[in-house]
């Protein structure tokens, strides 16, 4: 009987046992952004302590930072003195910044691995729940609250509860038009968003191992949706070649990554089994990430629909969630914001337009996805379809910025979460691929994107 | 630690930190109050009027210690901002089924208790706050007791060891990890020598 890549990583980095369950964990990688730091530099600040391992920190601005004219001043006040805050706070401490403007500035979970930085075996937080994103690599990677934050900082540990292990395993082969994307809105459809709290999720089977490192992360992404406190995929040579087209690797440090993987008789605490076949591209049609359907489906099929989202969506649950007609499309997003996302939007909107009465935002994860895009041509297709290609951020995922989608519209977004107001005050959200994003800016109604891709 | 207090009734499943705190609201680069922008845009309309509806804003809920909620209290968002903000409001208890493993955290970092029940004493105590808001819930973390004596409800609630005497100590995780350095840095030396 084996351990799990879990049970691997974990073990490797307990500094202490406290109490059965309970570690003094360290933390290979910390991941910094303007929201959720400033209060932790003020608490370490104010311990006289100082930042224990600054080289093992990486900040970046993202959440909060405008998305057009990214050259001037932030004219939001308050989002300004965040940005200048996490400036000052990394200047005194001794950290390493990509601030706006920077040619690596970019969504933190996006500039983490395409800089080569996130690599198997490691174990990273970040003040953000979507740190699950690295797990990707093989890492046990996950979001910190600020006083978390202020822990690594102060210590480069943090003591942390050990969570069980789930094994997600899917074989078989994807229809037309699913993607990653597609597959993580199924699995948490099935789960529900409490159906894995307590967990450390596992991917496994063919669908994983096919799949490219941006649609690992696309997947490992949205773990925190069901609940789990992160998610991993095991290491392969797909996530060997990644890594090595970014950083030298010896040939040792890959082995070692190697047998950190689980095995077939590794013993997980709870294991769950789909059959690829069986998904189909899908949207969300209330207002939380598990009231994903396909889109032939009725509003009222989703298991996990309450009256309340119901009534907020403005949805007849009689009603084919397709064909309902959308005011905004926004593409991007730590989720699908990086180079292969907007590759896959080129490719279905090259040579069409989107509907007069929609707004498409194509937002970029970094600069060096935005630079990539501009390179391959791909702003072109998107200007020329009239979608708008933007600068690197958050956006409107959350809203945070000036990126706000308008009390009452409906938009169709790439991004993690359809929260009551999560996209803006009032702003309702359905949640899909940019597959299923492009199609649906095409025809200005939420659209299977195998309709468009027949047809093309 | 011990809480006596009338409590607040949010029979609401899946309550996410986009609703307890909206991510507008996340600018300030301090930890004060948060508490008038909690659940604000279940509070007010968007021209900033009271909802008199909502449960919070209802005259018989005001000076309330406890919220009570539905399953999976505090899903989504790591934003710390959303404990600042219960706390700031005068929360010290919040009850419900199952709580987000994020915000349990930062719910204890910031002295907010999460009390786990089972969904049927929950189900009571929910419905108990909602017809009678005079009605009293008493904690004592200590014994790890909450009771609604009105309906003669005594539950027994678990809690880590370890949380438990950081909250009735007032130990401070972060000193505890600043005194464990020397340790750390044997661990990391022993890593590099690996």
């Amino acid at each position: 009987m084996s351990k799990t890549l879990f049970d691997n990583i974990w073990e490797r980095h307990v500094v202490k046992n406290i109490a059965e369950e309970l570690d003094v964990l360290y933390i290979d990688q910390h991941f910094i952004h303007e929201v959720t730091s400033p209060q932790a530099f003020d608490g370490v600040r104010k311990r006289g302590v100082g930042v224990f391992r600054p080289e093992k920190c990486l900040a970046t601005a993202d959440h909060n930072v405008p998305t057009v004219n990214q050259s001037e001043p932030i004219k939001d006040p308050q989002s300004a003195i965040q940005v200048a805050s996490l400036e000052k706070n990394c200047e005194e401490f001794g950290i390493e910044l990509y601030s706006v403007g920077h040619e690596n500035q970019g969504i933190v979970h996006i500039i983490g691995p395409d800089l080569g930085i996130t690599q198997p075996g490691m174990t990273i937080v970040c003040g953000d729940s979507h740190t699950s994103t690295h797990g990707a690599f093989g890492t046990i990677a996950f979001g910190i609250g600020t006083s978390q934050v202020e822990q690594v900082l102060a210590s480069q540990c943090l003591v942390l509860n050990r969570p069980r292990t789930m094994k997600i395993e899917i074989n078989g082969s994807l229809n037309l038009g699913v993607t990653a994307k597609d597959v993580i809105l199924y699995i948490i459809s099935q789960l529900g968003t409490e159906g894995a709290t307590g967990y450390f999720v596992e991917y496994a089977g063919e669908v994983f191992e096919n799949f490219s490192m941006d649609e690992r992360m696309t997947v490992c992404n949205m773990s925190i949706e069901m609940g789990a406190r992160g998610g991993m995929v095991g290491v392969d040579q797909t996530t060997i070649d990644y890594v090595k087209e970014r950083v030298p690797i010896s040939e040792e440090e890959i082995d070692k990554w190697l047998s950190l993987n689980s095995d077939e008789d590794s013993v997980f605490d709870r294991v769950t089994a789909f059959d690829g076949k069986d998904i189909s591209p899908m949207v969300t049609c209330g207002t939380a990430p598990d009231t994903g359907i396909n889109l032939n489906a009725k509003i009222g099929s989703s298991k996990h629909l309450s009256a309340k989202a119901l009534k907020y969506m403005q949805f007849d649950e009689a009603a084919l969630i397709a064909d309902q007609k959308i005011d905004y499309v926004f593409i991007g997003s730590c989720t699908n914001g990086r180079i292969e996302d907007l590759r896959a939007v080129a490719k279905m909107v090259d040579g069409k337009s989107k509907a007069d009465h929609v707004t498409v935002w194509v937002v970029p994860g970094s600069m060096k996805v935005r630079a990539q895009a501009i390179e391959e041509g791909l702003d072109k297709i998107f200007l020329a379809a009239g979608f708008e290609f933007r600068e690197p951020g958050c956006s409107a995922c959350l809203a945070m910025n000036e990126d706000k989608i308008p009390a009452g519209s409906l938009c169709v977004s790439t991004s993690n979460r359809n929260f009551e107001g999560r996209q803006g005050p009032g702003s309702r959200t359905i949640l899909a691929s940019p597959l299923t994003a492009t199609a649906s800016a095409i025809t200005g109604r939420v659209t299977d994107p195998t309709q468009i891709m027949e047809f093309a | 630690m011990k809480v006596k207090s009338i409590a607040i009734p949010l029979p609401i499943d899946n309550i996410d930190t986009d609703q307890i705190i909206p991510a507008r609201f996340l600018k300030q680069v301090d930890k004060k109050g948060y508490g008038k922008n909690l659940f604000y845009n279940w509070r007010f309309n968007e021209d900033g009027d009271v909802k008199e509806s909502f449960e919070l804003n209802k005259p018989e809920r005001k000076g309330a210690e406890i919220l009570v909620a539905g399953n999976n209290f505090g899903c989504g968002s790591s934003r710390e901002h959303a404990a600042w903000a219960i706390a700031d409001y005068g929360i010290k208890v919040v009850i419900s089924s199952q709580f987000a493993d994020i915000f349990k955290g930062n719910a204890f970092n910031n002295g907010i208790l999460p009390i786990e029940v089972n969904p049927t004493v929950l189900q009571s105590i929910l419905d108990i706050a909602s017809k009678e808001p005079e009605c009293r819930i008493e904690v004592d973390l200590k014994s790890q007791k909450l009771k609604v004596p009105s309906i003669e409800l005594v539950s027994h609630f678990d809690i880590s060891p370890f949380k438990k005497e950081c909250l009735l100590k007032g130990v401070d995780e972060t000193e505890y990890l600043i005194n464990l350095r020397n340790e750390i840095e044997v661990y990391e030396r022993k890593v590099v020598a690996e």
